[in-house]
């Protein structure tokens, strides 16, 4: 008993002011007036010198979204948002697009610095010959406007298109056009609909046939000025036979009032095809009294829509106050596969109502799901994921295990599975566990030298082992110490 | 050293070790015995430092350091082995990680250097070839899917690796069959040294036909209540525990 209450107390009191990435720059914001109507979503699409078809599109969504109600099922509870406090659009003011990393603005990359993203580093390396260096492309995003882009040379000599949503408008526009809110729909929810009118920046990613990435992509954006509600958008199409790995992660600074962040992505795959995209999330979960921290109201959807593709979702959810995040596949080719491993971490005040969607449409499509949800303080955890088999879907197969681990008597963990099959040749299995750490498993690892915060770490990594594997190597380093971080404070 | 003075411990408000006092020098082998319940596992959870239990009084001093202070780490790190009666399982957490990971954690505990891979790799093949375990568990989650004489092995190897300086071995006998009690007693064997104190927790004296002890202690009623050599194992072997009841005639002969 006793050795658990303490690990319990520790991480109870956590102070989450220590919040290791809560500080805030200066850097000056061009920010759009409180509120929003039809003239500040004209005033953002003129920012950006979208055409005409895109400020339609916009402003349809956003006369959809007054008509929509915000959902009220997930189980979390908050202070509704006042949406006409919000300010929907910012961008940093020294934006003219800089051509390499000595035009940017020296603060900023002491932001990423402080974040440990070592951008010059990266670039350094994608520089160096030989095919043992891994390479990792960053299209850093600040805010709401994409300030860094790099390596888009060497990217471009495979064809692989990797840039701001913003520029593949201009430079792109039959491949947006084409494949925007095609796969989360302007009318798809309240948050979506929302996103689809004041979209700030994001990324888009195009793989043409036949081409596998030859670095790994990945974007880092952090939330910056206050009362700015961020609404990334990103795109990434995999032409057929194509492969990307995808990676995205994030940080915020402390704030005092909650700051929503209502990001949509969309992936879609052609035939023979695959996705791999992969989160760590770590934005302010508020302080220790539950007060501040991010809403993250997010829709992420793939659509396998060619035979034989395949979408992969990997996430490590450690921060936010509130998560609402449901990163789904529509199996529509016939042979594909969709993927979930999610690792939830809550603590302190923190709520997540987090899991996926496997919509079998096609024939012999298959689906994974593995969810581990640790919660932690006062927290509340909850799995919800819907399984479904369309009357069409011949022989779709689906595996879930959920499991939850709870640390001390303060918090709770939910499994909600949504499971339905119209068609009789469907298999679905589904595991779940609740467990909570022994005081045996923390006796034994202290007795062989480890302390309580070691022993806790060691045992949830070991829980969560499962998922870590899915991550590419640097995000995976990235994610056990997020883990640490989340459930001790100090370390790391 | 280990060196155990009046030791108090109750837990509940039941008192289970009531004054007790036990000494093992430096390269000694001390068996202790006694019937049920008597509080031999008790002795070994309190020295280890695990919470349940309330220390009332007395000392316990290791290489001559008080360490009731100490948290479970910190009394580990000071030279405190315990070999459970029975191991948990981690599961997900590899074999190999997890004996690295207590190893450097004592070694940061002393001021010492994390050991190098290689070091460390050369240090567990030498345990692991000791002790007759097969190479693919070490790759294994701890202990998870292990037969009861593994983990009885997989303990005794951490012993190896962390060289204590007192080991306790609370009835690592139990639930083995006679080959692996004959691996756990040569690698237990193996270990004896000048500098390290045992103590063996047991029922039976068929341990001690394994590891011959220099002394032998009969438990009862929170107490060492005789002591001896190694025979009075074999006498308790004819006569049994019925002398040794709590509130029998019998006085502490070791007092």
């Amino acid at each position: 008993m006793a050795a658990v209450q303490e690990t319990v107390d520790r991480v109870k009191s956590i102070d989450v002011t220590e919040y290791k990435y809560g500080f805030s720059s200066v850097i000056e914001m061009d920010k759009a007036p409180a509120g929003l109507n039809e003239d500040i979503v004209r005033l953002i699409s003129s920012k950006k010198n979208e055409p005409e078809w895109l400020t339609e599109w916009r402003l349809e969504a956003y006369r959809r979204w007054l008509t929509l109600e915000e959902p009220d099922w997930a189980r979390v509870n908050y202070p509704r948002v006042k949406f006409d406090e919000l300010h929907y659009y910012a961008a940093p003011k020294s934006h003219s697009g800089p051509k390499s990393l000595d035009e940017v603005d020296p603060e900023l990359l002491r932001v990423y610095e402080k974040l440990g993203i070592p951008l010059q580093e990266q670039e350094l390396l994608a520089g160096v010959e030989g095919a043992a260096q891994r390479r990792v492309a960053v299209d850093a995003v600040f805010d709401s406007v994409s300030v860094v882009t790099t390596f888009k040379n060497e990217l471009a000599k495979a064809g692989v298109i990797f840039c701001p949503i913003s520029e593949a408008v201009h430079t792109h526009p039959e491949l947006v056009k084409k494949y925007l809110g095609s796969v989360v729909p302007t009318s798809d929810n309240y948050y979506s609909t929302l996103n689809a009118a004041v979209f700030s920046d994001g990324s888009f990613v195009y793989i043409p046939k036949g081409v596998r990435c030859p670095m790994e992509l990945s974007t880092y954006f952090r939330i910056n000025e206050q009362n700015t509600g961020q609404f990334e958008r990103t795109l990434i199409i995999a032409d057929e036979g194509s492969y990307v790995s995808y990676l995205e992660g994030c940080t915020a600074p402390r704030r005092d009032e909650n700051q929503l962040h209502a990001a949509v992505v969309e992936l879609i795959t052609h035939d023979d095809a695959e996705i791999k995209y992969s989160t760590v999330q770590n934005w302010y979960p508020g302080d220790a009294e539950g007060k501040g921290g991010i809403y993250n109201f997010v829709t992420k959807r793939g659509d396998c829509r060619g035979k034989n593709s395949k979408i992969s979702w990997t996430q490590v959810e450690t921060g936010s106050a509130i998560t609402w995040k449901y990163p789904s596949c529509i199996l529509r080719g016939d042979g594909s596969r969709g993927e979930f491993y999610s690792i939830a971490i809550s603590n302190g005040h923190q709520q997540v109502d987090s899991g996926t969607k496997m919509l079998h449409l096609g024939k012999n499509t298959t689906s994974r799901i593995i969810s581990k949800g640790i919660s932690a303080g006062k927290s509340q955890n909850t799995y919800r994921g819907q399984v479904s088999a369309h009357r069409k879907a011949t022989n779709a197969r689906n595996f879930t295990n959920c499991d939850s681990l709870l640390i001390g008597n303060d918090c709770g963990a939910h499994t909600v599975p949504y499971i339905e099959a119209r068609n009789d040749s469907a298999q679905f299995e589904h595991e779940a566990t609740t467990s909570k750490i022994s005081e045996d498993q923390m006796f034994y690892c202290q007795q062989r030298g480890l302390s309580a915060e070691e022993a806790t770490a060691l045992i949830v990594n070991g829980f969560v082992r499962d998922v870590l594997q899915q991550l590419p190597m640097e995000f995976a380093v990235e994610a056990q110490k997020l883990i640490a971080i989340s459930l001790e404070g100090s370390v790391g | 050293m280990l060196e155990v003075r009046d030791l108090i411990v109750s837990i509940a408000g039941n008192t289970i070790l009531d004054g007790l006092n036990l000494t093992v020098r430096d390269g000694e082998v001390a068996a202790i015995m006694g019937p049920n319940g008597t509080g031999k596992s008790t002795l070994a959870y309190v020295i280890a430092g695990k919470e349940e239990y309330e220390v009332e009084g007395g000392e316990i001093l290791v290489d001559g350091e008080d360490i009731l202070a100490k948290s479970p780490d910190e009394r580990a790190a000071a030279g405190v082995f315990l070999a459970f009666q029975y191991p948990v399982e981690i599961p997900g957490v590899g074999t190999m990680t997890f004996l690295r990971a207590a190893l450097n954690a004592q070694r940061r505990a002393r001021g010492e250097d994390e050991l190098t891979t290689p070091a460390f790799m050369k240090r567990v093949n030498e345990a692991g070839a000791m002790l007759e375990i097969r190479k693919d568990f070490m790759k294994r989650a701890l202990n998870v899917g292990f037969s009861g004489g593994e983990k009885k092995r997989m303990d005794i190897l951490q012993m190896a690796l962390l060289e204590p300086s007192v080991a306790i071995l609370d009835e690592t006998d139990s639930g083995l069959d006679i080959d692996a009690i004959r691996i756990v007693s040569e690698g237990v064997n193996k270990l004896r040294s000048a500098k390290r104190s045992f103590v063996l927790i047991t029922h039976y004296q068929r341990l001690l036909n394994y590891i011959v002890p220099d002394t032998v202690h009969v438990m009862s009623g929170g107490r060492i209540v005789r002591t001896g050599g190694k025979e009075l194992a074999l006498e308790l072997e004819q006569s049994g525990y019925r002398d040794f009841a709590p509130h029998s005639a019998a006085q502490p002969a070791a007092e």
